[in-house]
């Protein structure tokens, strides 16, 4: 069976050119370029601080970039608001899975299909949402703030694909989490990636999301040091003493 | 005259004039809830809107109440208005801005209705806004149903709103969790405009019924101001169910305020338990 990237596209869905993004006066990402290609699962790797999260904001429409600029499918998206980008086809799941506590599991779900272009595929969405976790269909009228850590992550997840996404991002899926729901949740990665949506995640855990992805980006103080084929990176040698402690 | 029938009558008027108060607090409660921005305007625009149907009803000699059908869409477009050009501009320069901002309006409405109608006290007086009613031993005036009756179709209306609408649940997000609802596709500065629109609607609304109510002058705003602003903390911010019942505490404060203590202490006795609350429970008896 060939492997998934081989057959793709050679065309770029994602490409973020040398943008540089300030907070205030504080320059958190120098020079950062990035390219997404469709079907791709791609890690965003680095420490705390190191500016990942920044950069999903940027492209999210959260931030904007005093320098350089940020491409989806060929369109300028650099100066566009959060509400345009999510329409265009870019889903972000937050850090902290930033669910709506006080909205049932259902109500957080029907507000990721707001846009537009979403609502008409609101119950398919929902039915493919409940098909990767079925769990959230259970519990799918209680408040959001009773569910587990890791069930809020799957309903932060499944809200992310209410919109109709072309491309997810994910912020740190991961963080107190177990390894059993992790795998859970990689599993459906896996599902969300052979339905045709590209995804792009950060994690501070090096081995598992190398483990996960197709190709990887390392930042490091708001620069890209390090880019490409997991395979590769893995016999990188000042990534197996970073991160591996080889 | 029985001990009990005496209390009667303070407790139902407190009831019912809590209704008026729910009803001029919910569009603060709103706005204050979804926006986190003080609208120290809202008691001017509320009263305002009382001048509109004093105008009504005395130029057009339409009844206040039906005036509302015009009334309201007027209101709202200029709340759409305001938050459009006025307020959203000032939340990109400071959180203070639109409070500043919400001062002036104030201001400008204060002073309009000094000049266009002038200082003279002025009440809606319509036919029925006199009559009184006899529940058992008690005389009530029926325009205190009228506003009980009007804050809980207000009060319905929002909640179904908010619950059903897609309008409705971005609103309820975005008050959740701004960012989180900026990635859920959902436009903010929309949002926050028929948010501010729709406090306006329901300051038309109460505002005829205070007309109702009470005579007022151009300043009555900053005193419904004020009360308002104690019911909405009193029962916690972000809760609908909350400035119904803040409504009906202070209502019953004051009245019961008066009719123990005096009519001039009434207020006092008001705020004293607004404070006595806040001292117990600083969220507000259903603030989350």
């Amino acid at each position: 069976m060939a492997k998934h990237s081989q057959e793709m596209p050679q065309e770029t869905l994602l490409k973020v050119s040398t943008i540089d993004v300030f907070h205030g006066s504080f320059q958190a990402l120098w020079d950062v370029s990035l390219a997404v290609k469709p079907g791709e699962i791609v890690a965003l790797i680095g420490a705390n601080a190191s500016g990942k999260s920044t950069l999903l904001d940027t492209i999210s429409g959260l931030m904007h970039p005093s320098k350089g600029s940020i491409e989806f499918e060929g369109k300028n998206i650099t100066t566009l608001d959060p509400f345009q980008i999510v329409a265009l086809g870019i889903s972000q799941v937050p850090e902290g899975r930033r669910i709506f506590p006080d909205l049932t599991v259902l109500d957080n779900l029907i507000i990721g299909s707001y846009n537009r272009k979403a609502r008409s595929k609101r119950e398919q969405n929902l039915e493919r949402v409940y098909e990767h976790f079925p769990i959230l269909k259970e519990r799918k009228n209680q408040l959001a703030k009773t569910l587990s850590g890791g069930e809020q992550q799957m309903l932060a997840i499944g809200r992310g694909l209410m919109s109709d996404p072309k491309l997810m991002l994910l912020d740190e899926m991961s963080l107190g989490l177990a390894p059993i729901v992790l795998n859970e949740l990689y599993k459906a990665l896996r599902e969300i990636r052979e339905r045709g949506i590209t995804i792009l995640f950060v994690e501070q855990n090096v081995r598992r999301s190398l483990g996960e992805a197709d190709r990887a980006y390392i930042m490091e103080a708001g620069r890209v040091v390090l880019s490409g084929d997991v395979a590769d990176l893995r016999e990188e040698e000042e990534v197996k003493k970073a991160y591996f402690g080889v | 005259m029985t001990g009990l029938a005496d209390l009667s009558t303070p407790l139902m008027m407190g009831i019912l004039l809590g209704g008026l108060y729910t009803l001029i607090a919910l569009g603060l409660s709103l706005v204050f809830g979804v926006m986190k921005l003080i609208n120290v305007a809202h008691g001017d625009l509320v009263i305002l809107a009382s001048y509109f149907g004093y105008t009504a009803l005395t130029v057009l000699g339409i009844d206040p109440v039906l005036s509302l059908v015009v009334g309201i869409p007027l209101l709202f477009v200029i709340g759409l208005g305001i938050q459009r050009f006025l307020l959203n501009r000032a939340f990109r320069i400071s959180m203070e801005a639109p409070l500043i901002i919400a001062f002036g309006i104030s201001l400008i409405i204060q002073n309009f209705a000094q000049i266009v109608w002038t200082p003279m006290s002025r009440g809606l007086t319509t036919s029925y806004a006199l009559e009184s009613f006899r529940v058992g031993a008690l005389h009530v005036p029926l325009v205190y149903l009228l506003d009980f009756i009007a804050a809980l179709v207000v009060m319905l209306f929002l909640r179904e709103f908010l619950r059903r609408t897609y309008l409705g649940k971005a609103i309820n997000a975005a008050s959740q969790d701004e960012r989180a609802a900026k990635l859920m596709g959902i436009n903010t500065t929309r949002v926050y405009m028929f948010t501010f629109a729709i406090a306006m609607a329901f300051a038309a609304i109460a505002g005829v019924f205070l007309g109702l109510t009470f005579p007022f002058v151009p300043t009555s705003g900053v005193s419904f101001l004020i009360i308002a602003f104690g019911v909405v903390i009193l029962g916690g911010l972000g809760s609908i169910v909350g400035t119904f019942v803040g409504g009906m505490v202070f209502g019953l404060a004051q009245t019961f305020g008066g009719y123990f203590f005096g009519v001039t202490a009434q207020l006092l006795v008001a705020y004293v338990m607004v404070l006595v609350i806040l001292g117990i429970r600083p969220q507000g008896i259903f603030g989350r």
